[in-house]
């Protein structure tokens, strides 16, 4: 069912930091973004253009909570897991949220409508506990809320807006 | 915007910039940081539309500004010249800004902040009491400007530190006068700042670096994020100045990508400072070049660390290593580097502007000037505010952050993030300044300040930080890698009602050697809010152990929900909430929950209208 992999996008970024020293955490970053995560042949292609070990890139991949091995879903639901989140309940929102989709945090939903993450602090404290889900923030959460905040990004809702 | 070809060009357009101003001229400063979370997006086109329909476009300018501080009472706004406060605006207040404000002067009562003991409206500004008690040097400009336009940095003196430095001082006078403003680093550990500089100047190499620390970890900490967003030239003239000081011609600024305002904003003001001639080859036509490269973080709170740091710029695992050699002699790429983080960078103009003896005016013996505080948690003013160092936590808790919500009592103050610890309520009158904190068992750390009250319970609390940095702990060293898994294990069974009082000692034994032990400033302190919350909540992980109880009521292992049949109006709500169909009951009679299909959600007890459930 997939496709062969457009390796020309992560050409394109190589060449734009080419030759540049500490380029290979930019080019992960560029690449992700324009593949949505970090496929096998892109990491291949980007250990060829930076001569970089690809073990070493694994080693940096897996490093940082930014990069993804596996693709992800089509909405990214970051839960906040700072300390003012936490003391005002943050935990109750993310095991509802775990309920609802029905994965773990870290996982993503089957039809690839969702990934469940958690993230140390999105910093903006005074709205505790938050979610973001893509750009959106929201705030002062209940965990009956943050379910009801999922509705909208959900596939029915998404079908009756097309 | 003209390229600046010397430092007499750069103070003949400030002067035409100041004269141009006019002060009586009506300004709505919108924040459109923070606030977008709470519609300010929507308030600004509201204002736009109306001051349109009013025809007063040409009368009136909208500044579309970082941060106020006063983040709880989001989306906010203030009118200038007559400096009224607007708190939580919605669209439709707009039209009554616009008209009462604008077009006649005077407040909207409504829409004022309400003083909390007296009730009464406080239509200025500079009248409310989270802002009279501050003194703002760092966030002179948040809230003020357009962070995204350097004109309107360089009306209030911007660059004219950096015009004074080289004009007139040598990289040994820049450094003895931050030496002699006392600033010490505002990232966590209170390193003299001119120190570093002079070692970073005296490291012998012809290439060095400056790197900006704006890889904000500490979860609950959001200082460095407004200043970036809200006045990111003052922190690139930080910047120039140290790189004139110790000799650099590149610098970095390493910034979280959690912050995508931060981001946008930091590149829009290098493009124009470079384009100014602020950045660049020959700056203002002397022989001092600098150039300043962003750099995105890619996630891993360890890289806060200087070390972790500079390998994550060089495109590796964020992993500390030894110290010596320090960064200021063999850091970037191995060259001498100096790292700072934004607050301290952003301190550095005005302390080169004003002087260092005004600057050590303020602020403690050791501890000189101001810091900046995140208020977050269980208080009424979440927000930032900052303060003179050595003011005492309860007038930052009480007079600035305006105490706790819902009449509950206050139970401590979490300082310094996952390094911290947490602070009782006899020690309130405990000055703020870094010798005092460390004193107290905690950490000045970056500035999160975490109040909680009678239902936070402190264990959780002291697992919840375990639970951060065993994860964020990058494994490299022995001690905090099993060290912090260890302490976690013996935390989540006193959580869980399996704990024994031996694990106590076992705790009070491994945190020493996890602090001494460790490679970096992660391990060193992590056991920090292990061990305040030891020597302040002791009968808390007694009640934990002994009673099988969590007297805040929050450890689920041992606790237990219960609809009060007195107080339960039957209406129905928790019922329909229940992802568990545990709840029964007829309309307008009391319910009963099932405690056999419970699973402790709590989702009943937040839906509750009447506060009927309860925790026992």
């Amino acid at each position: 069912m997939s496709e062969p992999l457009d390796l020309s996008r992560v050409d394109e970024i190589l060449d734009k930091y080419h030759g540049e020293q500490g380029a290979l955490i930019p080019v992960l970053q560029g690449a992700q973004e324009a593949y949505g995560y970090l496929p096998e042949e892109v990491l291949r292609r980007i250990s060829r253009g930076l001569k970089v070990p690809i073990s070493r890139i694994y080693g940096v991949v897996t490093f940082y909570a930014q990069f993804y091995l596996t693709p992800r879903g089509r909405h990214v639901i970051k839960s906040c897991q700072g300390t003012a989140c936490h003391v005002r309940g943050a935990k109750g929102v993310l095991e509802s949220l775990t309920r609802e989709l029905n994965v773990p945090p870290g996982g993503t939903t089957e039809d690839l409508q969702f990934s469940l993450e958690t993230v140390a602090c999105v910093g903006t404290c005074f709205l505790a506990p938050v979610i973001m889900i893509d750009g959106d923030y929201y705030g002062k959460l209940t965990p009956k809320r943050a379910v009801d905040a999922l509705k909208k990004y959900s596939r029915t809702s998404e079908k009756e807006e097309a | 915007m003209k390229r600046l070809s010397s430092i007499e060009e750069l103070r003949r357009v400030q002067e035409t910039l100041s004269q141009g101003r006019d002060p009586d001229r009506l300004r709505v400063r919108v924040c459109m940081t923070g606030c977008r979370a709470f519609g300010a997006v929507e308030v600004r086109d509201a204002f736009k539309k109306a001051i349109e329909e009013n025809g007063l476009d040409k009368k009136v300018d909208i500044v579309e500004t970082g941060c106020h501080g006063f983040c709880a009472r989001a989306p906010v706004a203030a009118i200038d010249p007559h400096g009224f406060f607007y708190q939580q605006i919605s669209v439709k207040n707009v039209p009554e800004i616009v008209r009462q404000s604008l077009i006649e002067g005077r407040p909207v009562e409504k829409l004022l902040y309400k003083h909390p003991q007296t009730g009464q409206p406080v239509a200025l500004e500079k009248e409310v009491p989270f802002y009279k008690e501050q003194t703002k040097i760092v966030l002179r400009n948040c809230g003020q400007i357009d962070p995204t336009r350097i004109e309107d940095y360089l009306v209030r003196d911007g660059y004219l530190a950096v015009a004074k430095v080289l004009s007139s001082m040598s990289p040994e006078e820049v450094i003895g006068e931050v030496v002699r403003s006392g600033l010490r680093g505002r990232g966590g550990a209170g390193f003299p700042a001119g120190n570093k500089w002079k070692f970073a100047r005296n490291a012998p190499g012809d290439e060095k670096y400056i790197i900006c620390n704006a890889d904000e970890g500490d979860p609950g900490a959001f200082m460095d994020r407004a200043v970036l967003e809200g006045d990111p030239h003052t922190v690139l003239e930080g910047m120039l100045i140290a790189a004139y000081a110790i000799g650099a011609r590149h610098g970095y600024v390493y910034v979280r990508a959690e912050y995508p305002i931060a981001v946008v904003h930091i590149k829009k003001a290098v493009a124009d400072a470079k384009a100014m001639g602020l950045l660049g080859e020959n700056i203002l036509g002397t022989d001092f070049s600098f150039e300043v490269k962003i750099k995105e973080g890619a996630g891993a709170f360890v890289c806060g660390e200087e070390t972790a740091l500079i390998a994550s710029i060089e495109g590796r695992r964020g992993m500390p290593r030894t110290r010596p050699p320090f960064p200021a002699v063999a850091g970037l790429w191995g060259k001498p580097t100096n790292i700072n983080n934004v607050e301290t960078f952003a301190n550095i103009p005005p302390i080169i502007h004003r002087g260092a003896g005004w600057y050590a005016g303020l602020g403690t013996e050791k501890s000189k000037g101001t810091k900046i505080f995140a208020l977050a948690g269980k208080i009424n003013n979440t927000g930032l505010v900052e303060v003179p160092m050595g003011i005492t936590l309860e007038r930052i808790i009480f007079d600035i952050g305006g105490g706790i919500p819902g009449g509950k009592k206050f139970k401590a103050a979490q300082t310094g993030g996952p390094s911290g610890g947490c602070i009782p309520a006899s020690l309130l009158n405990l000055p703020i300044d870094y010798d005092s904190l460390t004193a107290a068992g905690a950490i000045m750390g970056s500035g999160g300040l975490i109040i909680t009250d009678e239902n936070t319970c402190m264990v959780d609390l002291a697992k919840f930080f375990l639970t951060f940095t065993q994860s964020e702990s990058c494994g490299r060293c022995v001690p905090c890698r099993l060290g912090t898994k260890r302490m976690l294990e013996i935390l989540q069974r006193i959580t869980e009602g399996k704990g024994e009082l031996a694990d106590l000692e076992t705790l009070r034994e491994l945190a020493p050697m996890i602090k001494d032990a460790s490679l970096c400033g992660l391990g060193q302190t992590c056991p920090n809010p292990v061990l305040t919350t030891l020597n302040y909540f002791f009968d808390e992980y007694r009640a934990h152990i002994e009673e099988k109880r969590c007297p805040a009521g929050v450890c689920k292992a041992l606790i237990r929900y219960q609809i009060d049949p007195e107080t339960c109006t039957g209406c129905g709500v928790c019922r329909k909430a229940c992802p568990q169909k545990a709840i029964s009951g007829k309309a307008k009679e009391a319910h009963i929950l099932d405690q056999a299909l419970c699973i402790k959600c709590g989702i009943c007890q937040a839906e509750c209208k009447f506060d009927a459930v309860k925790i026992m």
